[in-house]
This record gives C-alpha cells, sequence and structure tokens, in this order.
C-alpha cells in the first residue's frame, strides 16, 4: 500500500474541491440566471472535458502551462519553479478538467430556484449577500453538495491528466491511481488490489454521500 | 407630482410589452389594474417594484424618487421599501412562516423582531402556525404569510399580484374580508393586479383598464363600468349591449338627449360633448333592461336564445332593423318561466334611461 500517493490523491483533490467551490457557485449562478450571445459555446466549451480524452486535454494543458508558454514563464519568474511536473501543476489541471463535474449540478441547483423566489427576497430588502446566504446557499446545495462529492472522488481517479501534466514524481505528483497502475506494470497484484478497494471504497462512500443527503433535503422541505 | 405618501407612475416602452401608462394611488386608496392577459399589468407592478427598467418612466412613491429615467434614477428594489405579494406567493420553501416573515424585518432593531412576528401571525390569523414550511400550509394559509411578509417591510406601497388566483372559491371569499379589515389598518397605497373584474370592483376604491400596455381608464368602479370611455373599454369591462345610433335632439333644459336606433327613439339623460346628427356607439347595462310593459324606452324584438346560469337567465333578443347582433337581458329563471318566455316568441322590453351612455365612435 502507498501511502504517499494516497495522502497526495486526498491531497490533490481537496484542493480541486475547495476551489472549484466558489469558482463553481459563481460561474453556475451566472450561467443559470443570465442569457447572453454565445452561452451554448460556453456551455459546450465548459462541458467539453467530459468528452475530450484526458491525454488530449492533458497534453494541451502541458503545452499551456509549460516553460515555453507565458503562463509557464511567468508562474516561474513569480514562485521560482516550474508548474508543470508540481503539485500546483497538477491542482490548476485538476481544476480545468473537473470544471463540468462542478458547475453542471450547481447549475441545475440554482436553476431550480424560481425567479420569483429571488424577487421575492429583493422585495424584502434583502442585501445580495444575504440573499446568496439565506435564500440561494441552503435551496442549492443539495446540488452543490453532490457538485463537490463528484468532483472530489473524480479527482481521486484521475490518470490521464495527472501522468501527462504531471508525470510521476513520488510524493510530489504521484497519485494513488498512477500508483496502482505502477504495481500492475511490476505484477504487484496484491499491493494493487488492496489500493484499488480503498479507491473503491472511497468513491462508493461519496457517492453514497451525496444520495443520503439528496433524500434527506426531499424529507425536509415536505415538512 | 405627489409628496403627501402617494404613488404616481409614469411609464412607457416599445419593448416586448409596450407600454404608455400612467397611475396615481393615494394613500390608503386601492387600485386595482385591469386587464386581459398581456395587457402589460403585472409589467407595471413588478416596474413599481423595481423588478423591471422601463425605457422612460417616473415613478414617485411617498415624495421618493424611485425611477427617473431622464435623470438615470433607478433605485434599487431592496431601498424601495415596497410590499410584494406574488401570485404563487414566492414563500421561501425552506424557511418557516415566522422565518419568512423576520427576513422582511431586517430595518427593525433585532430584539423587537420576534415580537413584531408574533403580531403580524395574529394579524393574518396564523397563530400557532409560525413554525411550518410553506408546503406544510393551505393554500389560504400561504397567501397570508405573503401578506403578512409583505406587511412587515413597513411598505410605503402594498403591490398584489393576482395573490388570489390560486385558491379555490370560498378561501378566496375568506380572504377578500380580511383584505378588506387589513386595509382599514394601514395607510399606504396599494395596488391590486387582476383579471377578474368582480374581484376588482369588490375591493378597490378606483379601476384602471389597460389594454396592450395602455391605461384606458381609470376612475370608481361603478363609473368605469357604467360609463367607460369608449367601445374598447365597455368591452373590456364586459358589457355586452353596445349599439349604433344617431343623435336626434339635445335638450339640456329637460335633462334629455335622444337617439335614434334603427325604428325606435330613445330618451337619455342628457349627455353633452355629442352634436344633433352624430353617429354615436351606446351601451346599456343588462341589468337596466326590464320586462315591464308600457316602460320608458320600450323595444320589441324575437328571443333568439334563452341560457340558463344558475338561478338567472340570460335572454338574447334580436330587434328588427336596428342590430345584427342581440340585446341581452338577465332576469331570475323563475320569472322568466312564470312570464312564458321561449325562444322564437316576440317580447317587449324597456331600456331604463339612466342607464344609456353614449360613447364617442
Amino acid at each position: 500500500m502507498n501511502w504517499m500517493a494516497l495522502e497526495l490523491s486526498l491531497k490533490l483533490a481537496a484542493w480541486t474541491t475547495l476551489l472549484l467551490l466558489p469558482i463553481g457557485i459563481f460561474m453556475s449562478r451566472f450561467l443559470a440566471w443570465r442569457t447572453f450571445r454565445g452561452k451554448i459555446f460556453v456551455e459546450a466549451g465548459l462541458a467539453l472535458p467530459l468528452v475530450l480524452p484526458p491525454t488530449v486535454l492533458g497534453f494541451y494543458l502541458l503545452v499551456a502551462m509549460g516553460g515555453g508558454s507565458p503562463i509557464g514563464q511567468f508562474y516561474e519568474a513569480l514562485i521560482g519553479r516550474s508548474l508543470v511536473f508540481s503539485f500546483d501543476g497538477l491542482v490548476v489541471a485538476s481544476v480545468i478538467f473537473n470544471l463540468p463535474f462542478a458547475i453542471q449540478p450547481m447549475q441545475r441547483a440554482f436553476e431550480g430556484i424560481s425567479a420569483e423566489v429571488r424577487e421575492a427576497a429583493a422585495c424584502c430588502g434583502l442585501s445580495r449577500w444575504r440573499i446568496l446566504w439565506r435564500i440561494e446557499l441552503p435551496l442549492a446545495w443539495p446540488g452543490i453538495l453532490s457538485a463537490l462529492v463528484l468532483t472530489f472522488a473524480h479527482t481521486i481517479g484521475e490518470f490521464g491528466i495527472v501522468l501527462m501534466v504531471g508525470g510521476n514524481i513520488p510524493g510530489e505528483t504521484q497519485t494513488i491511481a498512477i500508483a496502482i497502475y505502477d504495481q500492475v506494470q511490476i505484477f504487484d497484484n496484491a499491493s494493487a488490489g488492496l489500493m484499488s478497494v480503498v479507491l473503491l471504497m472511497i468513491s462508493m462512500l461519496a457517492i453514497s454521500a451525496t444520495y443520503l443527503s439528496a433524500s434527506f433535503v426531499g424529507r425536509r422541505h415536505d415538512g | 407630482m405627489t409628496d403627501n405618501g402617494g404613488l404616481e407612475v409614469q411609464l412607457s416602452d416599445d419593448g416586448k410589452i409596450p407600454l404608455e401608462a400612467e397611475i396615481s394611488c393615494q394613500p390608503g386608496e386601492l387600485l386595482a389594474l385591469v386587464g386581459p392577459s398581456g395587457s402589460g399589468k403585472s409589467t407595471i407592478l413588478r416596474t413599481i417594484a423595481g423588478l423591471n427598467k422601463p425605457r422612460q418612466g417616473v415613478i414617485r412613491c411617498n415624495g421618493r424618487v424611485w425611477l427617473d429615467t431622464d435623470k438615470g434614477v433607478h433605485v434599487s428594489t431592496r431601498l424601495r421599501h415596497v410590499g410584494m405579494v406574488f401570485q404563487n406567493y414566492a414563500l421561501f420553501p425552506h424557511l418557516s412562516a415566522r422565518d419568512n416573515i423576520i427576513e422582511s424585518l431586517g430595518h427593525v432593531p433585532p430584539a423587537d423582531r420576534s415580537k413584531r412576528v408574533e403580531d403580524l401571525l395574529s394579524l393574518v390569523h396564523l397563530s400557532g402556525l409560525g413554525d411550518r414550511k410553506p408546503a406544510a400550509l393551505s393554500g389560504g394559509q400561504q397567501q397570508r404569510v405573503a401578506v403578512a411578509r409583505a406587511l412587515a417591510r413597513d411598505p410605503k406601497v402594498l403591490l398584489l399580484d393576482e395573490p388570489f388566483s390560486a385558491v379555490d372559491q370560498a378561501t378566496r371569499q375568506k380572504l377578500y374580508r380580511e383584505l378588506v379589515e387589513l386595509r382599514q389598518q394601514f395607510g399606504m397605497p396599494v395596488v391590486l393586479v387582476t383579471h377578474d373584474l368582480n374581484e376588482a370592483t369588490m375591493l378597490a376604491d378606483r379601476l384602471c383598464i389597460l389594454h396592450r400596455g395602455r391605461t384606458l381608464q381609470s376612475g370608481p368602479p361603478f363609473d368605469v363600468l357604467a360609463k367607460p370611455v369608449n367601445k374598447q373599454v365597455a368591452r373590456l369591462v364586459d358589457q355586452k349591449n353596445i349599439f349604433q345610433g344617431t343623435i336626434i335632439s339635445q335638450q339640456p333644459e329637460r335633462d334629455v338627449t335622444t337617439i335614434s336606433w334603427g325604428e325606435f327613439t330613445l330618451i337619455t339623460s342628457y349627455q353633452p360633448n355629442f352634436k344633433v346628427g352624430q353617429v354615436v356607439d351606446w351601451l346599456i347595462p343588462a341589468s337596466h333592461v326590464s320586462v315591464v310593459s308600457a316602460g320608458e324606452n320600450e323595444v320589441s324584438g324575437v328571443i333568439s336564445a334563452i341560457v340558463r346560469l344558475g338561478d338567472m337567465v340570460t335572454i338574447s333578443i334580436m330587434i328588427k332593423n336596428a342590430s345584427s347582433h342581440p340585446l341581452f337581458m338577465s332576469l331570475p329563471a323563475l320569472e322568466a318561466k312564470q312570464r312564458g318566455l321561449v325562444a322564437g316568441e316576440k317580447i317587449s322590453v324597456s331600456l331604463v334611461s339612466g342607464g344609456i351612455h353614449l360613447m364617442e365612435p
């Protein structure tokens, strides 16, 4: 069992989830309630990671964040080390790759809040922040929660993008999914099997938690 | 314009729902905006609340300017102090009735809020139900929470958007009475949007008739119903007996105007503004047509249909050489039976002269 890889995977998933919470809320609210020219293309672009092979996305991110790119150079000048093949680079790639997993459930949740309810909140004199805090988030939280859980579970299982952008550096970019692959390569099936079971349980636990919360919310609104 | 606490609205827009509206509502007055769907009545209400922004307009309330497009003034909804009751109430589904109301009490010191909430709950007859979520309340109870939430804001104007349309008839009658009682306790202008003319007539001090975003006529309910300014308003207020005639004489000294209608001469009370020889539209409410024989303005025709609606019947009478559409009257069903009225028979009816109203064609 490669505990270091598991810890790294959990850390990556936690950072990705944490960063996507505000980004997802901001973008999904915007997409849920605004109409603008070219909205379809924006939504299609955000959904692209769902269908694009991770290696392809990984390749573009590698090029975009590499030492030859303005982003990579800027980061290197600022922090003093390379963005690609680092944990930071993994987090950036993971955030981008997980955008649809975070935004789509949140967007559906915000779309479910009627315009009248938000208007009523404004008529009650609530500030924007209070409307967000007291009305929108409590009503949308099942969607937000399932978005976060999906993002977390999906990040833990990430393989192609991690390999392309992060490589396979133990303690820096070697996640548990890659460690499993490595163990299989050296015919250590027992170790690969153990890590797979751990991954399976984490995913199962996460998905069950969203279903549980959804049914809890369903009951809560009826009473 | 107003600085006595009233509401003055002037709007114009050439957008999706065109607007050309001017309304005013005094403190304590209930103004009903009436019109068919798409007439812009809800748009006007939403604009007063600041939820819509018209291309051009001025809104003043309680001495303050809420909107003045020429000067670039558009006060946001949350700063306007409006109380709004939405058609489907728009209660916050995850909050109890009490918490729904508390959200409107942001301007009240926190220490005073719980007392205010209990006062409001008892005002709308919901004491003891404050802990319930909207889903656990009946339609009428939800409406009461919405009203309490709107009043909690201490609004400068109370806006009611078809607030009775989502409840059954019995509850509606109860809610009407409650609204009338509530009005006596609060002095702000109240604007009610409805497509139900009876409801508007029953509750409002003044009606404002809207069609395609234009305010066509406003005034006390009885005036608007019985004396519409033109045929269009007459149709909107559901007057069926609208005909065309010609002015024969004007006799102010006798308080009489006479018109010809087909082969008949009709006497009406004196109505200036019309010249002898002028073709006019005129109407008579169905309630002012009676079967009394040898009464004033007697006309005769043939009964073309008798339709029974509950205890009343509506009788359509074709008047030969006068109009291509029938004259309608209503009678208690029992009286129609006693008089032996049947379709195809001849009938003479009297048009009460005080009920005849002349309009510019």
